[in-house]
């Protein structure tokens, strides 16, 4: 009873964030700040369920509630990309690369990285899968240094373009764009669907899921090129935004006692919505656009990881 | 004149600081019984720069001292925490532990994100903080000699920094308080970290793979093992610094790449082969 | 060792509590000098509690712990590795020391870390009195858990301390593994005049062995005796509620209690 309370307030709450942000304030152009207002929603959508799946998942297979994918240098690899094109081509670099063209190379790239990680790990000997995650970390650590290298050596103007990539902004979005990431979504999220009853079996442990009959290492490899998948999407859609996964999944876990991973998805889905337009919201209207949603996003989930070491300091691993 | 005024403090600050790095990983490694923790893997290089940004916005004006007496304070709390949570955890899965290090790292490099975003020095954060010993010049860089005692105390201490790894109940049967030795050997660590970032910039992997390497080739006897770990840190850093020169003369490639695309090869090789 | 004091190890009314629940309730009573004392009883009786404070790694909510007739908090802790060691279990550790780096830590309280001849040498028979000369060049984390238990055994004696407290030394050995270090501990009371408190889960281990056996059951102290009185049926029952079946054989009780 108390939990579809819960549940009912919380789309409430979605659905009240969602209104508020489409109509406060309209002044007088209001098909334009209608039409903008309505991208820059689709687009926090778009993220926050590729946020929210990719997570849960994550978590679930890596049974570890304080890990998030995006840590596994995807980004990382990202704004080396970024930096990379900007380095080359220096200002004009938007004009000769797409915005498309720029979203489909990215998600390329990132896919291809993620398959070559896997197969460096798993392609020998099938190893506990915190070795990959170290992995994925130490690359993006590289990719960084490289990526800073360059930017102390860019000029500031060209730095501000690929500042503009590091820091997410959903003011910058087109709708080819926002076609593309959302058919490529939809394609990810039908796969997911369908395997995502495996997850609690798999949340048991990789024993008592082998014992209960599950192909256990065909369906991680399904699932981490599901979380390639969704995790590049929402990278390459708006750049990265480490802490959102860790911050959402925690909170739906507080929040809600669901026990099966079909309704866990969705509410965190909704959650992480919730975040993204109230984050976005309060950044338009009371910061006027004085920071980023993911600056402060990755601020917040940052400092509640650090409560949740402190809080189960005992329990975890 | 060159030679008195840049090369000399330039060769003699990428000695201390390789053998002062290398040799914190090396107790940070013992102190937490797992080879893949150090400065780099738990927060150590983060915690520095957010001291040294919180300085420069609080006094901007500040002296080199202030800001690696407040890189000291930061690296210090955050090693303190880092410990902590390592001792905290039960089944200590190799690999679980640096991966939270490494996370620890990135949400203290996302608070500082916030604050310099805030301040729009971005820029000029990834440039201070990249490491480069090319400003290395008398007078400038003095506070490196901050690593001197360090090397000396770790010597000294370097049997109970491993009784301490080894567990409180260990290292009270032999007699000793667990608590002094994590102290005096965090405290150690925060002094190397801060005084190299304030100085010459984040130099990655050093404190990670050296000590590693070591290992492999004469095992963990400290007596033998630590005048080796220093050596080879300082000779890595002496190498890359030279390799940094060389390669596209006559400008520089800042050692902080050139280390860091180094170690982080060797690291990924090394837990390759741990992986088997 | 007639003319020394016996006792040297007593303790009265240890109490240690967590949160609201007492795990130990007024514990009272002293360890026999040149002897193994065993303890006995069932899972969360206190055994490991009482020993962690015998051994300093615990302090007790009341009570005291009288060692050489003063009180345990009184010693430094420094002074007390010379004459009383400790080994809890699980000892598991990712460095790549040798059997002889790990046993030379034994002599840590005496040379701070720079080991003399005569170190060396205690060192040598250490590894020697546990039979472990064929691994002392070996790294631990290259060897079988028992002889890992028994490289961790030989740094205790290199310790050379009268008194020496082991929690559960048998865990995780096989048969062989546990016999070779039950009888090494028997040597070192023995030839060596130690004194030995173990705390021990297989009651046959404890029969043999042992010359003490103290059973605690629920937090307190029932039975504090010599191994021949308390290998008992009745008492056995009353302290882990099953049958038991006592055989004699050569002077030894094997108990029985499979199939009662």
């Amino acid at each position: 009873m108390k939990q579809r309370q819960k549940i009912i307030i919380t789309l409430i709450i979605l659905v009240i964030a969602v209104i508020l942000f489409i109509t406060y304030n309209m002044g007088n152009n209001i098909d334009y700040v209608l039409s903008r207002r309505g991208i820059r929603l689709a687009t926090m959508i778009i993220v926050g369920i590729s946020v929210a799946f990719s997570s849960v998942i994550f978590q679930t297979i890596t049974n570890n509630r304080i890990l998030t994918p995006s840590i596994m240098g995807y980004e990382s690899i990202f704004i080396l990309f970024q930096t990379l094109i900007v380095y080359v081509y220096g200002d004009k670099a938007f004009n000769v690369i797409s915005q498309q063209e720029n979203f489909f190379y990215a998600v390329l790239l990132m896919l291809f990285f993620s398959v070559f990680m896997y197969l460096l790990i798993f392609g020998r000997q099938r190893k506990n899968i915190f070795y990959l995650l170290l992995l994925g970390m130490v690359m993006g650590t590289l990719f960084n240094t490289l990526s800073q290298f360059m930017h102390v050596v860019i000029d500031p103007n060209e730095f501000s373009i690929v500042q503009n990539f590091m820091f997410v902004s959903f003011a910058k979005m087109n709708v080819k764009l926002l076609g593309i990431a959302s058919g490529t979504l939809l394609v990810a999220l039908v796969i997911a669907i369908r395997y995502i009853k495996y997850l609690d079996v798999i949340a048991l442990g990789k024993d008592h899921a082998i014992n209960l009959g599950l192909d256990y290492n065909k369906l991680i490899r399904l699932y981490m090129l599901i979380i390639a998948l969704l995790v590049s999407v929402s990278t390459a859609l708006v750049g990265p935004i480490t802490f959102l996964g860790i911050l959402v999944t925690n909170l739906t876990y507080e929040l809600f006692k669901a026990k099966k991973h079909i309704h866990i998805v969705w509410l965190c889905s909704a959650v992480s919505c919730i975040c993204l337009i109230v984050g976005q919201f309060f950044i338009e209207h009371v910061l006027s656009f004085s920071t980023t949603v993911s600056i402060v996003i990755n601020f917040i989930g940052g400092v509640y990881f650090m409560y949740l070491i402190w809080r189960t300091r005992k329990k975890i691993s | 004149m060159v030679f008195v005024i840049s090369r000399i403090p330039r060769t003699l600050a990428l000695i201390l600081v390789g053998a002062g790095l290398s040799i914190s990983g090396f107790i940070m490694q013992q102190l937490s019984q797992n080879r893949f923790v150090s400065p780099t893997t738990s927060g150590g290089l983060e915690a520095a720069k957010m001291g040294i940004l919180f300085a420069f916005i609080l006094f901007p004006e500040a002296s080199l001292t202030v800001r690696m007496l407040s890189a000291l304070v930061f690296t210090f709390f955050c090693a303190l925490l880092f410990i902590f949570f390592v001792e905290q955890v039960k089944h200590k899965n190799t690999v679980f532990i640096p991966l939270v290090g490494l996370m620890f790292g990135s949400i203290l490099a996302s608070v500082s994100t916030f604050f310099a975003f805030k301040h729009n020095i971005v820029q000029n954060t990834q440039e201070w903080l990249l490491g480069d010993f090319s400003a290395v010049l008398q007078g400038q860089y003095e506070a490196i000699y901050i690593i001197l005692p360090v090397v000396v105390i770790s010597y000294i201490y370097a049997e109970r920094f491993t009784i301490a790894g080894m567990g409180e109940s260990f290292a009270k049967n032999l007699g000793l308080s667990y608590h002094t030795i994590v102290y005096i050997g965090l405290l150690s660590v925060s002094l190397v970290v801060s005084a190299s970032v304030v100085t010459v910039g984040a130099i990655p992997f050093v404190g990670l793979i050296i000590p590693n390497v070591v290992s492999m080739l004469i095992g963990d006897n400290l007596r033998r093992a630590l005048p080796l770990t220093a050596f080879m840190g300082a000779v890595l850093l002496l190498v890359c610094d030279i390799l940094g020169r060389l390669l596209v003369f006559p400008y520089e490639i800042p050692i902080g790449m050139t280390v860091g695309i180094i170690g982080g090869v060797t690291f990924f090789i090394l837990i390759l082969k741990r992986s088997k | 060792m007639e003319n020394q004091k016996e006792n040297k190890l007593v303790f009265q009314g240890i109490v240690k509590e967590y949160g609201k629940k007492k795990v130990v309730d007024g514990l009272d009573g002293a360890i026999k000098d040149n002897a193994i004392t065993s303890l006995i009883g069932p899972n969360g009786a206190g055994k490991s509690t009482l020993l962690s404070i015998l051994s300093r790694l615990l302090k007790q909510d009341g009570g005291d712990v009288f060692f050489m007739e003063q009180k345990l908090q009184d010693y430094k802790s420094s002074e007390l590795a010379k004459k009383l060691s400790i080994l809890k279990q699980s000892n598991q550790m990712d460095v790549k020391l040798t059997v002889r780096d790990l046993v030379a830590f034994g002599r840590f309280p005496y040379s701070k870390g720079r080991l003399t001849a005569t170190d060396w040498q205690k060192v040598e028979e250490a590894i020697a009195f546990s039979d472990l000369q064929d691994f002392a060049d070996a790294y631990i984390d290259e060897l079988s858990g028992g002889q890992r238990q028994r490289a961790f055994i030989a740094m205790i004696i290199a310790q050379d301390t009268d008194y020496i407290l082991l929690d559960e030394p048998l865990n995780n050995l096989d048969m062989k593994h546990s016999v070779h270090v039950m009888k090494t501990l028997r040597r070192l009371v023995d030839e060596l005049g130690k004194t030995v408190v173990i705390v021990i889960h297989e009651i046959n281990f404890a029969a043999q062995y042992s010359d003490y056996i103290i059973a605690l059951k629920d937090g307190k102290i029932c039975y504090n005796d010599t191994t021949h009185r308390v290998i008992n049926p009745h008492i056995l029952h009353e302290i882990f509620g099953i049958a038991f079946d006592i055989i004699e054989k050569n002077d030894r009780k094997i108990c029985n209690y499979f199939n009662l």
